[in-house]
């Protein structure tokens, strides 16, 4: 090892950096907002979402240049970026939300996005982490944020539930994680997760307690994604967060627990495959069943979306369980899907709710395309993406994963998972009946106060998106396998 | 040289999608209504391109456009026509100007999404049959489930939500399995090029359950008994011009897709499961019958009827040789010209009298004669008259299935007599008999317009084009479908070739063994 591999290459961690400096800012611009001196409460949403996009720019701008750092500790491949655009896309979508939402609940707004900003660094540090430790680091960074997050709004009692709920959860959650990390030590003799490979290939790791360890990440992993049965947090949260916080919280997460456990169970446990690819592939046959069975009987919006949202959790999971680049590339795929449909269904959630509620009912739809056509349009699109209907992103979501699980001989398991998305698209389709053909309801109107123009570009933005990811997925794989817009507008 | 025009499957596809985009934008009801019908005029004109511009006896795909769509799973955007799908292709341009101008007369609430649907639509079918990669063909195939779902629950009749919903989750639910069929066939055989999969052997054990995955989406699309309850339903809810479309067009895309993947590309499996197959075609063919001989309601005895005359469809497609193959896919067409026809003669009656029962009826000879007598034509034609088209059809799929299984043949005939019964019964309590109630007598009811027989006029003529000079259309199918069977027959002599040495090596351990 020659000393320009151990002198600290700081592009492996550079859009981590330049998102702690864009917090950084959008906190002092508070301090000079508290003191009264300048007005610059309005345009905190808006730096944040200038550092989340400089952060974008600088992620498409490491594409194709792999580093790895900090003795191995990190590593900036195209997946990690792949990974950052899907957290970006989901912290800038949900900047965009709050902008209008989050001073009705809370009038600090700048601790929000700070801490949004801050969340969205953990994230992405997920992504990037080769290092048992590094991982716990950044799970800890984002769920300690999420907590907060999830609690904005003090006066309401839901919110209050939510955070506590999440954070005694979480907490064991992380307890189970490092107990697990422990465990992998002690079986292997480290937590980087190269080495513990080599171990394992020379024969020298005690497998007995290598497996109760990941047993046990398993849990804390599965905690994040929200696993069945690991599950049981989630309605409840979804549901008590402020609904911007839940729309990132839905993609954002799900994204950075999903490549950490994708990057342990690879880089660190290939040679395991056998057995973990099966416990990942049963856990994902019970998520995404259950998610969707239950799915059928929520009246919440919110609760809906919840349980939607484990049944999606368990079809990404199908293309961590299969282990190739290929179940990889898809789950990325399925996550950028994921974002822009899920947060342009969340969108209209929030227009739906009334002041200061942060949920609606889904007998609220009923009518809605009486009354907002062009609303209930985008919202059938989103529904149906969702569902998996082409020629939506959904679609090729679903597609490149389940293509993976057959190539990898897992061809029962995308069954199943097609089987289960059938059913899922019973209560997507349920929602398009409401807004089409049922009768409206006197409930169901959108109060004007929760129109915002930065909400409106975000549905705009989502459906665009939506439609575009169904018809030219390689949109999004030429962007992230050959950075083929960094070549053209950037470099 | 006839005119020639680049990129013609894809102006031919894609132009109803466009004329979907402006209808949403144009103002004003009627400018919505007039540029719908001059899209699908349009869209029918530039795709008699295809019938002008064709390579007569050409047996391969013509008219081909070729681009990669997604390139690390190999999925192209590929399109093409030959035989077989020509007159699919042209049956749809044909009988979507009709329907959307039964809409301009009759639709009269929201009539902008309406009409967009409907060019939605067309996109959607147009595409199913000249898609060439079964990405691309799965695509159009699930997509076209989105507007019909509008158009029957926006539109439809009493129960039109319960039949919407019930249309959907069955097809989409049927599709599900075959998406993995399809990754399952890639990964055998390496490509998604239907033509290509034609001729690439795949082990029994793929083909066997790619085939019943496949099958089970095409049967409950066709409808093949018993998943057919969805349809009755969706027809009897759906808006004439949603009928029109379902069982002119929607319906063939079941039936093409049996012929122009489930059978061919799994030969072996689709031997051993055609007996099977061909029962349940027959039972169809049967059931849909006597059931439809019961029907009160005249909408739903043609919807039943639908249910017995995809039955010779599919028989023909089972028989898999040259007769009982080329008569189905002559019949498709047929079907959708006859079955669009009746729907459209019975939303006439409809519009008149808004009722449907058989009983309401009686005596309309002496009131509306022209309707009568051009009702009797279309019952005729569907009930297959020698000199008119169905006959030309049914007779061509009898012999492929006498060819493939007699007993088959003799079965199906039986059909034929029943679907004569049902339809003549109807016509006689609808047209015969003294006028028992005032509302159809020549006061009240008017007869055809000059609009009306602008739809139904043509239909009429093409009856009897096709039913006395079918060489024309057979010269164009009868090419393509023998490549497709000889294809077929290679690759089953080297599926049995393949097989040889397993069971030489079984005789040897069995003679051991003794």
């Amino acid at each position: 090892m020659n000393s320009a591999a151990l002198a600290l290459n700081l592009n492996a961690v550079l859009p981590e950096l330049v998102m702690v400096v864009a917090a950084a800012i959008v906190m002092l611009l508070d301090i000079f907002n508290r003191r009264g001196r300048a007005p610059t409460k309005a345009w905190l949403p808006w730096v944040a979402l200038a550092g989340v996009l400089v952060t974008g720019a600088v992620s498409i701008w490491l594409l194709g240049q792999p580093v790895t750092s900090f003795q191995g500790m990190a590593i900036h491949d195209e997946r990690a970026q792949a990974l950052n655009l899907v957290v970006l896309t989901g912290a800038a979508l949900s900047i965009l939300l709050s902008v209008r939402y989050i001073p009705t609940v809370n009038h600090q707004t700048g601790e929000y996005y700070t801490l949004l900003l801050l969340v969205s660094t953990g994230m992405m540090a997920m992504g990037s982490a080769t290092d048992l430790m590094v991982v716990f680091l950044a799970l800890e960074t984002f769920s300690l944020g999420l907590y907060i997050l999830a609690g904005l709004n003090r006066k309401s009692l839901r919110s209050n539930e939510a955070a506590m709920k999440y954070f005694l959860l979480g907490a064991f959650a992380s307890a189970f994680f490092v107990y697990g990390a422990a465990f992998v030590y002690g079986a292997t003799g480290s937590t980087r997760f190269d080495l513990i490979a080599v171990t394992l290939f020379d024969g020298k790791a005690d497998l007995p307690l290598l497996y109760i360890g990941i047993t046990m990440l398993i849990a804390g992993f599965g905690f994040k994604v929200s696993l069945v049965p690991f599950h049981m947090w989630t309605p409840d949260v979804y549901q008590g967060s402020p609904t911007p916080v839940t729309a990132f919280m839905s993609i954002g997460t799900k994204a950075a627990a999903f490549a950490a456990f994708y990057r342990f169970f690879a880089f660190a446990l290939p040679t395991e495959q056998a057995t973990w690819g099966w416990a990942l592939a049963i856990l994902a046959v019970l998520t995404m069943t259950l998610g969707n069975l239950v799915a059928l009987r929520q009246s919440s919006l919110k609760r809906l979306l919840a349980y939607s949202s484990i049944a999606h959790a368990g079809y990404i999971l199908v293309g961590l369980a299969t282990a190739t680049p290929a179940g990889i590339d898809g789950a990325l795929y399925y996550l950028i899907s994921y974002a822009f449909m899920n947060m342009g269904a969340f969108a209209v959630v929030i227009l739906l709710e009334r002041q200061g509620e942060m949920d609606a009912e889904g007998d609220r739809l009923k009518g809605l395309s009486r009354r907002h056509p062009q609303l209930a349009l985008i919202m059938s699109i989103f529904m149906f993406s969702l569902a998996g209907v082409p020629p939506f992103a959904g679609f090729f979501a679903k597609f490149f994963v389940f293509a993976a699980a057959v190539e990898g001989g897992w061809s029962w398991l995308a069954a199943i998972a097609m089987l289960n998305s059938a059913i899922g698209a019973w209560y997507y389709l349920r929602i398009v009946v409401d807004m089409y053909f049922a009768e409206p309801t006197a409930d169901a109107q959108i109060e004007p106060q929760q129109v915002s123009l930065p909400l409106t570009i975000t549905l705009g933005i989502a459906a665009v998106f939506t439609i575009a990811l169904g018809v030219l997925p390689s949109l999004w794989t030429g962007l992230v396998q050959t950075g083929v817009v960094s070549t053209l507008a950037l470099r | 040289m006839a005119l020639s025009i680049p990129y013609l499957l894809t102006i031919i596809t894609f132009l109803p999608l466009l004329g979907a985009a402006v209808v949403m934008f144009a103002p004003g009801d009627g400018t919505k209504k007039w540029l719908a019908l001059a899209t699908t005029l349009v869209t029918f004109v530039v795709s008699l391109l295809l019938w002008t511009n064709w390579q007569q006896g050409e047996a391969g795909m013509q008219f081909v456009e070729d681009a990669v769509w997604f390139a690390p799973l190999g999925i192209r955007y590929t399109l093409g026509v030959d035989g077989i799908s020509l007159f699919l292709v042209l049956l749809t341009t044909f009988l979507t100007p009709i329907a959307v101008y039964f809409s301009i007369l009759y639709v009269d609430k929201r009539i902008g999404p309406y009409m967009a649907l409907m060019l939605l639509l067309e996109t959607a079918m147009i595409g199913v049959f000249l898609a060439l990669d079964l990405v691309l063909f799965f695509v159009f195939f699930e997509a076209s489930l989105i507007p019909m779902y509008f158009l029957i629950g926006e539109w439809g009749g009493q129960k039109r939500i319960y039949a919407a919903v019930k249309f959907f989750l069955y097809t989409f639910a049927g599709s599900a399995l075959m998406v993995v069929a399809i990754l399952i066939v890639y990964f055998s055989a390496g490509t998604f090029d239907i033509v290509a999969l034609q001729s690439t052997p795949m082990p029994v054990a793929v083909q066997t359950w790619a085939f019943l995955a496949f099958s089970l989406a095409f049967a409950v699309k066709t409808p093949l008994f018993p998943f057919h309850t969805w349809l009755p339903d969706a027809h009897v809810q759906a808006p004439t011009a949603g009928s029109i479309i379902l069982a002119g067009v929607l319906l063939k895309m079941g039936a093409y897709g049996f012929l122009r993947l489930a059978m061919p590309i799994f030969p072996q499996a689709a031997q051993q499961f055609g007996p099977l197959l061909a029962t349940l075609a027959i039972v169809g063919i049967l059931y849909g019958a006597l059931v439809a001989l019961m029907q009160k309601d005249l909408k739903a005895l043609v919807a039943y009827s639908s249910v017995a005359h995809l039955g010779y469809v599919m028989l023909g497609v089972i028989a898999m040789n040259a007769q009982g193959v080329s008569g189905s896919v002559l019949q498709m067409v047929n079907h959708g010209l006859s079955t669009g026809a009746l729907f459209l003669m019975v939303g006439l009656l409809y519009e008149r009298r808004h009722t449907r029962m058989l009983d309401d009826f009686g005596g309309l000879w002496a009131s509306v004669p022209v309707y009568t007598g051009l009702f009797l034509v279309v019952a005729m034609s569907s009930a297959g008259l020698p000199g008119l088209n169905g006959f030309v059809g049914e007779f061509t799929i009898m012999l492929g299935a006498y060819n493939y299984m007699p007993i088959f043949a003799v079965l199906a005939a039986a059909g034929v007599i029943l679907a004569a019964w049902y339809l003549l019964t109807a016509f006689r309590k609808m047209a015969q008999g003294e006028i028992t109630n005032p509302a159809n007598d020549k006061h009240h009811l008017k007869d055809l317009n000059f609009k009306e027989l602008v739809m139904v006029v043509p239909l009429v003529i093409l009856f009897f084009v096709i039913g006395l000079f079918p060489n024309l259309f057979f010269d164009k199918i009868n090419p393509s479908v023998e490549a497709m069977l000889e294809t077929r027959t290679v690759l089953l002599q080297q599926g049995t070739a393949a097989q040889m040495p397993s069971l030489e090596l079984a005789e040897n351990v069995v003679t051991e063994a003794k």
